[in-house]
């Protein structure tokens, strides 16, 4: 059976890869790219460790074809800190201690990420449901939601 | 799924040719959070999955005259919550629309992959049906139009034939004073899927019902308008009296299953209960309470 060839482009860089029809984006992600941030835990949908940023949406790797991605521009947890320097949220993550095994982190970073882009100034609630797809078994909610919404804080001060 | 192929389609005669030719072995794929699932776990094992989310018109939300909405097949509830009219005017479809799984779903999701499914307890299906909404179909043979109340024929099974695809949802021209709303009913207030689910769409001139729409969702094999609960609110002022004889239509009308959610007696009891307290709602957004 013959490979797709898409070109795509990730963390603003040109990509182009051979994939097979049934092939998630998770899977050409992390088996076939080296981007190993993005994890898959469920593999359904249903726990968003697999999260990334697909033409300004937030969606699961894992439920997307990686044949999908042609023409599309995807943002990864690999594409976060820039220039070394860690992303607002990446940092905030550390100091408040909202993440313990880390599986989750990847996802709840592109999630809170994908909040903070499409509203910069969400409430304690908002924050909560928009998180909803992300599930963490070890560290809680309370810290990573507190941790958004000084990030939030923080810009508002900033801007 | 290794004998799997994929094919985007540019047109609309293309998904369609390309199904045809499949001879039942083909899937259309929009948002794909019910299909890629189905086929991960062995569910449904298509020959070609065919994305339709790259035709334009099956990605597009077009106001095609004032206050009438037609919504392309495959675009996806964050993209409908982003249209500002659409959601003014439609509240009800959009609360269930946007009940559907969590942010990463609603990224991909669409309205007319919830339809497609085939689902009882599809949350968007009771409320398109209240609504009113037509939809329209492309096939071998040109474009044709159903009420979505007659879309399902029984779980996981639509009137769509070999060939056909659901194109887009054609919403009627919003009248003023006019409202919809959604209830549903899960063990959990989020991810879950319906135990009972409520869509109802009225209009009201000067306190008096001049048009109402009831449906109802997971009480039965496919979602069901309820006909004659609609009709008797109709020329009415929706005093409690009037709802608990709409709500007594409508629990006549359940025909639900007992499984791990309901049972069928706490279902039917429900459905009265959703049935009132989403009128109230749809009269309180008509009056901007």
């Amino acid at each position: 059976m013959s490979k797709i060839q898409v070109s795509t482009n990730i963390n603003n860089e040109s990509v182009e890869y051979l994939c097979e029809p049934h092939d998630t984006m998770l899977n050409v992600l992390r088996n076939q790219l080296d981007l190993t941030g993005s994890k898959e835990s469920c593999g359904s949908g249903d726990c968003g460790s697999c999260s990334i940023i697909l033409d300004g949406e937030l969606v699961c790797s894992c439920l997307m074809l990686a044949a999908e991605a042609e023409g599309s521009k995807l943002e990864t947890i690999e594409g976060m800190s820039e220039g070394g320097k860690l992303h607002a949220l990446q940092q905030k993550f550390l100091e408040k201690a909202a993440l313990q095994c880390g599986i989750c982190t990847p996802g709840f970073l592109m999630a809170s990420k994908a909040l903070l882009d499409h509203n910069p100034t969400p409430t304690e609630t908002e924050v909560r449901f928009w998180l909803a797809g992300n599930l963490c078994r070890c560290t809680g909610y309370d810290k990573i939601v507190k941790a958004v919404l000084e990030v939030a804080d923080d810009m508002k001060e900033s801007a | 799924m290794s004998e799997t192929q994929y094919l985007a389609a540019k047109t609309i005669d293309e998904a369609v040719t390309a199904h045809s030719k499949a001879n039942g072995s083909a899937r259309f794929l929009a948002g794909g959070t019910d299909l890629l699932v189905q086929i991960k776990s062995g569910i449904k094992k298509p020959k070609l999955v065919i994305d339709i989310k790259k035709i334009v018109e099956l990605n597009t939300i077009k106001e095609v005259s004032d206050n009438e909405f037609v919504v392309g097949a495959s675009v996806s509830g964050a993209n409908l919550n982003r249209n500002n009219k659409f959601t003014k005017l439609w509240p009800g479809v959009i609360e269930a629309f946007r009940l559907i799984g969590s942010e990463q779903i609603q990224g991909r999701a669409s309205l007319g992959g919830n339809l497609c499914n085939g689902s009882p307890a599809g949350d968007s299906v009771p409320a398109l049906i209240a609504a009113g909404c037509i939809a329209i179909i492309a096939g071998p043979d040109g474009k044709k139009e159903i009420p979505i109340e007659n879309f399902h024929k029984g779980p996981g099974k639509t009137v769509l034939e070999n060939g056909e695809m659901l194109v887009s949802l054609k919403f009627p021209k919003r009248e003023i004073n006019s409202s919809d709303a959604y209830l549903r009913m899960t063990p959990r207030t989020e991810m879950d899927i319906a135990v009972v689910g409520c869509g109802v769409n009225i209009t009201l001139e000067n306190n008096v019902c001049t048009a109402a729409r009831v449906s109802l969702g997971a009480v039965a094999p496919t979602p069901l308008l309820i006909k004659d609960a609609s009709d008797i609110m109709i020329g009415t002022d929706l005093n409690s009296d009037i709802l608990d004889k709409v709500a007594n239509l409508c629990i006549k009308a359940c025909n639900p299953i007992n499984d791990k959610r309901g049972t069928i007696d706490y279902r039917t009891k429900v459905a009265g209960v959703l049935l009132k307290r989403s009128v109230l709602i749809a009269i309180d957004r008509i009056k901007g309470n």
